[in-house]
């Protein structure tokens, strides 16, 4: 039995297609993918995120023990930064990606992914033996919405109140509603401008049906989660991350400084960078409409070389592309196909990002 | 609303036969193309192709996933709808009016283990 976000009966009673996410029951879309996605670029989503884990971090030790299982750096980071990184095993495959949030001196709260929940609280746990810390796993109790695209920032400020115009790009802080204490960040995972939101079931509720009464948001699905996402270059665990590929792989290194004293994979990180890897993941511009998808095979001159991570016909642009996990040894421009049922599709290697990210930093 | 247009044969994979002398003009249903959403690419075989009741002769594509086409009646493929490579999203617009591919039947007995559009409509009620 899959588990249900405290906004579940509120996506049953939009007539949401639901279906099973990261172990939870969630809504792919409501009206249409493309709809949805396009209101993100173009005014404003809300998604529900509740699915999310969090994590909160405290302690004497908290901003040492953090920075041992984590990739990027936050030593001495400033009050209510928020960090992009990975945790990673030692070989240097990666345990999960999230996010980090300064919530005050030794004070994080880490939002890790749904289907990464239970792996990942028992490996930040294992990995605390030894640190003056204490790990407090919130997932049961936030609920979490992210308001997306160029409009969020007015609708957050002018249907929820909440005064989110100062938070500057990757930055968080708490803030006091209804004697409760709640995060904001300004956040998100769609290349536009938005924020995430973390507070409990009933205050997420609550906010969710402000901003669907309000007419200003349209309800998003994960259906266009991972469409905007995947235009921008975005990796999803599961896909451009996994135990065996690793950041220096997903060409996510300047998420990884090497130069910090210590953390969990870094000798296999350094080295990865030093020697080279076999595989890397590139993006592919493909010939035509035809939809390149998760497993489909990646061939140079007829041989296989790699294989495709995600594939859409893009929304915002019209194109198909592809990530794909491919021999190192292909450069940007070569050309390439993609096997896709009986035929294959002339493509070209490119960066993996498709669309530009419209951020207001 | 899904349409279930009369004097068509359908398939339980939701393709249509519409019967021109002992061509299949086939397709997919109404009901079909509620279901995928926007269709974004048409996986199309080649005139000359030859495929047996049930094999799969090409796919739809939505944002989200692929499915494939089978073949509801076994012949010889004739023609193809070739405005479904530039403009996919015909068959949202009418599914019944843009049909994908033309066979000519081997075997027109083959259309009695089709259903008509009344039992068609209730086959797809109870999906």
């Amino acid at each position: 039995m899959n588990k249900r976000t405290c906004l579940y009966e509120k996506h049953e009673a939009l007539g949401a297609l639901i279906s099973p996410f990261g172990g939870f029951d969630m809504p792919i879309q409501y009206s249409s993918i493309i709809e949805e996605h396009n209101a993100v670029r173009q005014h404003c989503g809300v998604f529900d995120v509740s699915h999310m884990g969090e994590v909160r971090v405290t302690g004497n030790e908290a901003e040492k023990y953090v920075n041992h299982i984590f990739t990027n750096d936050i030593k001495d980071a400033p009050l209510g930064k928020v960090y992009y990184g990975m945790m990673c095993y030692p070989h240097g495959g990666v345990v999960d990606d999230l996010l980090v949030y300064k919530m005050g001196e030794n004070d994080f709260f880490l939002v890790i992914n749904a289907a990464n929940i239970d792996k990942d609280v028992a490996w930040i746990n294992e990995q605390a033996q030894g640190y003056d810390v204490k790990i407090d796993h919130q997932s049961d109790y936030y609920g979490q919405i992210a308001v997306q695209g160029p409009e969020a920032e007015a609708v957050v400020e002018e249907v929820l109140h909440l005064a989110c115009k100062e938070l500057v790009f990757y930055t968080t802080k708490e803030m006091e509603v209804e004697g409760e204490t709640i995060i904001v960040s300004r956040t998100g995972y769609t290349g536009e401008d938005g924020f995430e939101i973390y507070a409990s079931h009933g205050l997420i509720c609550k906010m969710w049906y402000a901003l669907m009464a309000s007419g200003r948001c349209v309800p998003c699905g994960l259906g266009c989660r991972d469409t905007l996402r995947f235009e921008v270059g975005l990796p999803l665990y599961g896909d451009e991350l996994s135990d065996s590929i690793s950041p220096v792989m997903a060409g996510l290194s300047m998420f990884c400084k090497l130069d910090k004293e210590e953390f969990i994979g870094k000798e296999a990180l350094a080295q990865q960078k030093q020697e080279g890897v076999s595989q890397r993941l590139r993006g592919i511009e493909l010939e035509g409409n035809a939809v390149p998808r998760h497993g489909y095979t990646v061939l140079k001159d007829g041989k296989p070389v790699g294989e495709v991570t995600t594939g859409y016909r893009l929304i915002s642009v019209e194109k198909s592309c592809a990530v794909a996990l491919v021999d190192a040894s292909l450069r940007l421009g070569d050309t390439v196909e993609v096997q896709i049922r009986k035929k294959t599709f002339p493509g070209v290697i490119t960066k993996k990002i498709f669309y530009d990210k419209h951020y207001k930093k | 609303m899904a349409k279930f247009e009369d004097g068509l044969y359908y398939s339980e994979t939701h393709e249509y036969v519409r019967v021109e002398g002992n061509i299949a003009v086939i397709g997919i249903s109404d009901y079909a193309q509620h279901a995928l959403g926007t269709v974004v690419y048409v996986d199309m075989p080649e005139v000359d192709d030859e495929f047996e009741a049930g094999d799969e002769f090409g796919a739809v594509e939505s944002v989200k996933a692929a499915s494939d086409l089978n073949c509801p009646v076994g012949g010889t493929v004739v023609e193809v709808n070739e405005a479904l490579e530039d403009e996919p999203g015909l068959l949202n617009k009418d599914a019944f009016a843009n049909w994908i591919i033309k066979v000519e039947m081997s075997d027109a007995s083959e259309l009695d283990d089709l259903m008509d559009a009344k039992a068609y409509e209730e086959f797809c009620s109870k999906e």
